[in-house]
């Protein structure tokens, strides 16, 4: 097992082996780690000293259902703290499989015009990965989607990309690493926190991983593996959120916005109302609907990812059955929808393809422009307005550039009182006022405002592993604080997070996530040391974020959500300094 | 309602009451044709609970995982009021980057 340091001061590389003290993190859980150990926390995001680490999790490359994830982690431009991004990916699985443990990307190189591509292959006779560099500067500037093929021609089919459109390479807080999907699509994104613009100033502006030949993942048992394999499965496909033709294989993650918008907490027009009249226009529904007229068949959601039994991904089609995007998720359909008072789902379509084609984030991009219109730029409900500058953007025109620094810049620049963000990054679909335990999550997690941190909304709004009351602060901390622990493990362990739905639910399908773990790893893990696996990581990350500078007086909500009341429950957020406080202190 | 005089009944009338309904995901086939987002009214007995709504719109309870009335999540033995809005989910899950 390795650690594969990419160095673009001299564009070099080398092997290491993989330290003991590393011996049993992954994906997320190693690289906040490993950012913690190496990159001084007061460094510049995009400067010499921030690195890139890439770490797949536990079972990712094994035949464990819906596992393909891959995090990425660096000192974040956009919050300036600890960052961890992930995706589902194939290149996740690759890099899995030739033993690649970890790929740092470090350095900075003198000559600022050169970009470069960097080859990650399986050596059979060496018996280890190398790499190869080229000159990638001819693909700089340029749409994601038209350069993909063009890497997919010159490097074979079976291979896997990570990239950033120019949204990284103008270096904005606003920029995603984009990966394939199964498809070859550049959709799959790392996409929170500005991590592109991180690789963009390393001047690398791929990384193609070519596992034929490699061995694979080894493991200590692989038959407590396949019990837990098989557990796992049968909690999937018996779960009614997951299982086939379920809700999220029909309408996809789009599905909350109607459950969001009954329960008055679907963000509007820059978070001044908690109820879209247009919601249901923007719904998993609606691009179901959409789909089976213009298509004239029921269209189910695919994989993201080899090995994904949920297939929760949607295509949005066209009236004349082009492909308008792949894929319309809940977080894009509510930012670029309902957050600006837009209803034409043709123009959200647009707008998450562009995001895609510039590499952009597009919940921040969703954040940016609702403050933007309440600054004056446009008015809310211009969708076409919306997607000129969603173009300025990704062309870096002035206009564009401030626009790419994200929600909190934006604000700062338009002189806006109601901006939704804490730690400088965008809060995403969900209403802090009308769904207490969620608005937690969002002011104490070391990424800034991010749900996937600890997703209180399953017992809150969905009534996954019990209901419980949004509107209600009462345990929401203690809520907040578990699953925040109970995530930083599924980040690790390269199951896609969805599987919370089935295994929340159904007490063997976790039984059968921690099987799969104690069988690759060796290790004899309980539910409890789950937690407190991820509770580790939790720590790591804080100190990180303490050491640059971003402690409590970090982790609150924007004053406007203190006194504003929310229609149209008319709630204001009430969870006390003390609260928010105690999810760390009592961690 | 009763209206009596001495042990005469003079009038039965029945005390009904509509509820505006919407459906949701794969519930929308309950009440087909209905436009997305657009709730039906729906006549109840007055003093009707979700769970009798359930039965007049012919929904298997098995199918329904929750309902928000009025914005607010209710169980399904909640008596229902005139002029309610009822919106009715199966079990759903989402939310992703
Ligand atoms: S559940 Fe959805 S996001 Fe997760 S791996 Fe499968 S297709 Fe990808």
């Amino acid at each position: 097992m390795w650690i594969l340091r990419i160095n673009m001061s001299d564009l070099s590389y080398k092997l290491e082996e993989l330290p003991e003290k590393y011996k049993l993190l992954y994906g997320r859980a190693l690289t906040s780690q490993m950012v913690f150990d190496e990159v001084p926390p007061l460094c510049h995001a995009l400067g010499l000293n921030n690195k890139l680490v890439f770490s797949a999790g536990v079972v990712t490359g094994t035949a464990a259902p819906t596992s393909a994830r891959v995090s990425v982690g660096g000192k974040s431009p956009l919050t300036g703290g600890i960052k961890e991004a992930n995706a589902g990916t194939a290149w996740g699985p690759d890099l899995a499989k030739m033993h690649i443990r970890a790929l740092v990307v470090e350095g900075l190189p003198e000559k600022k015009d050169v970009y470069w591509g960097a080859k990650v292959k399986w050596d059979d006779t060496a018996g280890k990965p190398v790499v190869e560099f080229f000159d990638a500067t001819e693909h700089i500037g340029k749409d994601v989607y038209k350069i993909y093929p063009q890497i997919f021609e010159k490097f074979g089919e079976k291979v896997s990309i990570a990239s950033m459109g120019t949204a990284g390479e103008l270096g904005y807080g606003n920029s995603g690493i984009v990966f394939n999907d199964m498809a070859k699509r550049p959709s799959r994104y790392a996409g929170r926190g500005g991590l592109g613009a991180v690789l963009a100033s390393k001047r690398l502006k791929f990384i193609i991983l070519d596992a034929k030949g490699a061995p694979g993942i080894d493991m200590v048992d692989k038959s407590l593996f396949d019990e837990g394999r098989k557990k796992l499965i049968d909690a999937i496909r018996s779960h009614p959120i997951s299982q086939p033709k379920g809700g999220l294989n029909s309408y996809g993650t789009a599905v909350l916005v109607n459950i969001l918008n009954e329960a008055g907490g679907l963000p509007t027009r820059n978070f001044s109302a908690g109820r879209f009249e247009g919601a249901a226009k923007t719904s998993g529904e609606a691009i179901f609907e959409t789909n089976k007229e213009r298509m004239g068949k029921e269209i189910y959601n695919h994989a993201c990812s080899p090995g994904c039994i949920i297939q929760c991904s949607n295509t949005y089609y066209n009236e004349d059955q082009t492909e308008a995007t792949s894929c319309i998720e809940y977080e894009s359909t509510w930012a670029l929808g309902a957050n600006l008072g837009v209803d034409n789902l043709d123009d959200i379509a647009t707008m998450v393809q562009l995001c895609n084609a510039y590499g952009l984030d597009t919940i921040e991009t969703g954040g940016t422009l609702g403050v933007a219109m309440e600054g004056g730029l446009l008015e809310f409900g211009d969708s076409k307005g919306a997607i000129q500058m969603i173009h300025e953007m990704g062309k870096g025109t002035a206009v564009g550039r401030t626009l790419g620094g994200g929600t909190e810049v934006t604000g700062k620049i338009y002189g806006v009182k109601r901006v939704p963000a804490v730690k400088g990054q965008g809060m995403p679909a969900y209403e802090p006022r009308a769904v207490k335990g969620i608005g937690i999550t969002y002011a104490t997690t070391t990424m800034g405002a991010d749900h996937t941190a600890g997703y209180t909304i399953c017992p809150e709004i969905l009534g996954v592993s019990g209901k419980l009351d949004p509107l209600s602060p009462e345990g929401k901390a203690a809520l907040s604080r578990a699953f925040q622990a109970t995530t930083a493990f599924i980040d690790s362990c390269g199951h896609c997070l969805f599987i919370a739905f089935p295994i929340l639910d159904i007490a063997t399908g976790f039984e059968g996530m921690i099987q799969e773990c104690n069988g690759v790893l060796g290790t004899n893990w309980n539910a409890d040391d789950i937690v407190a696996y991820g509770a580790e990581t939790l720590k790591v990350e804080r100190k990180f974020n303490e050491a640059a500078g971003i402690g409590k007086e970090a982790d609150r909500i924007p004053e406007f959500m203190k006194i504003e009341p929310l229609p149209p429950h008319n709630q204001v957020f009430d969870i006390s300094d003390e609260a928010l406080d105690s999810v760390y202190k009592d961690l | 309602m009763l209206i009596v005089c001495g042990h005469r009944i003079l009038y039965a009338v029945r005390d009904d009451m509509i509820v505006k309904v919407k459906l949701f995901a794969t519930l929308r086939k309950y009440l087909p044709g209905v436009e997305l987002g657009k709730s039906s009214d729906i006549e109840l007995e007055s003093g009707s609970s979700i769970a009798q709504l359930y039965d007049v719109l012919g929904i298997p309870a098995e199918e329904i995982k929750l309902a928000y009335v009025n914005g607010i999540f209710c169980e399904m033995d909640t008596e229902l009021k005139d002029g309610d809005e009822i919106g009715i989910f199966p079990p759903i899950g989402g939310g992703s980057l």
